[in-house]
């Protein structure tokens, strides 16, 4: 990698490996985070994301490969050398200090210190940013969760740093909190300019608030992209299954014919779906699923026609459940040969149709262009 | 019924010679057995006697420096251990626990042979090291090696205290303190320190109690010093007075008021806990 490129990077890892005895929580892994991305770890528990950004922060080493930061290699550097920031899971707010004694932490380990009217300026600006002006004098015990959490990103944001960390940062709050909380960080982000890295096994959060996410699997990295690109072109199962919601058809492949490949389903019914742009190539005989988006799917009365629906497969089936949201309604479809579909049919359609109820039989149909053949892992 | 019955006559047992000690340290008569009426005139005498005040004293200073001593030793050697893994940890938890468990007279004995040995080897070196014509020091025992015995043996609990709030410390705060720039000293003094500083104060009260009411271990090592539990022991040689029962109570008050703050320090820290999570 040259300099120059080298320029825009906040945050490299070049093969790093971390390894606790036996268990390898980080498996050779490369990524670069550009400067100023809001930039995500996304994967189940255990997958090894909170040890990625352990390794950022300088709490763990690796065992193998390099970390850079700003361009510096900082492998063996002590977190408190490193021009970076966390913010703890559990906040890890200091209960002796009051909250503009643990925003000003970082600032009084400064040489020289800042001046004490210069220290008070910056921390009431800080709480102004967070939206917590007037809760100077608070003892951590006295705060919400959320108030806890806007503190812990204060005393965090309030030093500058290269880059912010965030371990799971909204995981403690309650839904509608969470919610808000998402919007505001991301705003936040934006106001500041400082590159964030999230870690989240949250794939609504991450898709909401991140410019570009990495999915994580057992220490490896499945695929890294913007939320558009994971989302329209997960490279196998894993991805689209993590990434938004999707219906599969399980088999393997009985036939690749350029941008057509047919999957022939465990019943042994054939279905065609496009590969996924940067995926791996398929091949005859290899496990694969048909993955189709909810949304892509349409509904039709019973005995409707695939031609009539402009679809290129249909199937009958039995609407199980309705959930209205809204803008759609979400159905749950046992549909003849493949089992559980789920499709989201939106209000205008809706308002045509008139809608369906449970126990209604339903046609269900989409073009094949639509649906994707995905490698099974 | 028979278990109610039973667990009063217990606590009577315990607590009625402390009762008795009480009461007839205000006993106006000068005999210890029968009761005149009440009077703090005892009081008076005993804080005016030159050799409670004197055994006081010692004990007062022998108290401070052991709880002064072993807070700053077992607080070091409760950080030392948090870091220790393996076999050796579950070895030194274990001898802390034994030396808790110690009978003070094995304590004594054991100090005053050490103690003993140790003079005899050094004070001959140091006759023969000393310049010609100045008198060479003699070392003996006294103060000093009543504040060593009894460093040693309240070192435990400072560190069993210490090691419990360090073990419920949130392992978070040290890093939030190193990843906001802190270096590991100011870490420890910011952070660490203020967390478990309850824990210290209390372990300084629990042994600044135990020291001043030993008697054990300060009898084997004391040497020509007498602190107040021996000066006690010896008066009550020469029959109870009613003095000797107004030493016992004002000892019993400065006893349970520490026992009472170090228990308070550390439940406090726990309801602030309790609160924050
Ligand atoms: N300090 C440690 N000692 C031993 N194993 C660890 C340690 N930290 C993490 N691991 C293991 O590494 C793997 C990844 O953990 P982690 O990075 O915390 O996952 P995530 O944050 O994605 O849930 C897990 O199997 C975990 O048990
Ligand atoms: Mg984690």
């Amino acid at each position: 990698m040259n300099k120059l490129s080298n320029d825009h990077k906040d945050v490299e890892f070049v093969n790093v490996t971390k390894r606790f005895g036996p268990v390898v929580a980080v498996d050779n892994i490369s990524l670069s985070v550009e400067q100023g991305a809001f930039f995500s770890f996304l994967g189940p528990s255990g997958c090894g994301k909170t040890t990625s950004l352990r390794l950022i922060a300088g709490f763990d080493q690796p065992s193998e490969g390099d970390v850079h930061i700003g361009g510096v290699p900082v492998v063996g550097i002590p977190p408190h050398k490193r021009p970076v920031n966390m913010v703890f899971q559990n906040y890890a707010l200091f209960p002796h200090m009051n909250v503009a004694e643990n925003i000003g932490y970082g600032l009084r380990q400064r040489s020289p210190k800042p001046t004490a009217a210069e220290m008070n300026k910056q921390i009431d600006e800080t709480l102004e940013l967070v939206q917590m002006s007037g809760y100077r004098n608070r003892r951590i015990w006295e705060m919400s969760g959320g108030q806890q959490q806007r503190v812990a990103l204060a005393r965090a944001l309030i030093n500058r740093p290269t880059v912010l960390l965030l371990d799971e940062p909204l995981a403690a709050l309650d839904r509608k909190l969470r919610r808000d909380m998402q919007i505001e960080l991301q705003t936040l982000q934006r106001e500041v300019g400082i590159t964030f890295i999230l870690v989240t096994h949250d794939q609504e959060e991450a898709l909401s608030m991140s410019d570009r996410i990495c999915i994580m699997r057992e220490g490896d990295i499945v695929q890294s992209g913007s939320p558009r690109e994971l989302y329209d072109h997960p490279v196998n199962r894993y991805v689209a299954d993590f990434v938004g919601k999707s219906n599969f058809i399980a088999g393997s492949i009985s036939g690749v014919n350029g941008k057509s490949i047919t999957v022939k389903s465990e019943n042994g019914r054939e279905f065609i779906g496009s590969p996924s742009t940067g995926a791996p190539t398929l091949r005859g005989g290899d496990h694969a699923s048909i993955a189709i988006r909810p949304e892509l799917i349409a509904i039709s009365p019973s005995n409707t026609s695939a031609a009539d629906m402009n679809a290129d497969v249909a199937m009958n089936g039995r609407v199980k459940n309705q959930i209205f949201l809204g803008e759609h309604t979400e159905y749950l479809i046992n549909a003849e040969g493949i089992g559980d579909v789920l499709v989201l049919s939106p209000k205008h359609i809706e308002s045509e149709s008139g809608g369906f109820n449970p126990g209604d039989t339903v046609t269900i149909g989409w073009k094949n262009e639509l649906a994707l053949a995905l490698e099974d892992s | 019924m028979v278990m109610r019955f039973y667990s009063i006559a217990v606590y009577l047992f315990l607590y009625v010679p402390i009762g008795i000690i009480v009461l007839f340290s205000f006993n106006s008569g000068r005999n210890a057995s029968d009761f005149r009426g009440l009077s703090i005139e005892w009081y008076g005498k005993a804080l005016s006697n030159p050799f409670v005040l004197e055994s006081l004293t010692s004990s007062l200073i022998i108290a401070f420096s052991a709880a002064f001593l072993s807070s700053i030793m077992g607080t070091t050697a409760a950080l030392a251990l948090q870091r220790m893994r393996g076999p050796m940890k579950t070895m030194f938890d274990g001898l802390i626990y034994v030396s808790i468990m110690i009978p003070g007279i094995v304590i004594g004995i054991a100090t005053l042979v050490a103690l003993v040995t140790v003079f005899d080897a050094l004070n001959p070196l140091l006759a023969a090291v000393w310049p010609e014509g100045a008198e060479p020091p003699r070392l003996s025992l006294g103060y000093v090696s009543v504040i060593a015995a009894h460093t040693l043996f309240t070192m435990s609990l400072v560190i069993v205290l210490v090691r419990a709030r360090i073990a419920g410390m949130d392992r978070s705060l040290i890093e939030a303190s190193q990843d906001l720039y802190a270096t590991p000293w100011r870490t420890f003094r910011q952070v660490t320190l203020p967390q478990i500083f309850p824990a210290i104060l209390a372990g300084f009260l629990l042994s600044f109690t135990f020291s001043f009411d030993d008697f054990i271990i300060s009898f084997f090592v004391a040497g020509a010093n007498t602190t107040l539990p021996i000066y006690v022991f010896s008066s009550i040689r020469r029959g109870i007075t009613p003095e000797v029962n107004a030493i016992g109570t004002m000892v019993l008050a400065v006893s349970l008021t520490l026992l009472i703050s170090a228990q308070l320090l550390l439940r406090k820290n726990d309801t602030k806990k309790a609160a924050k999570g």
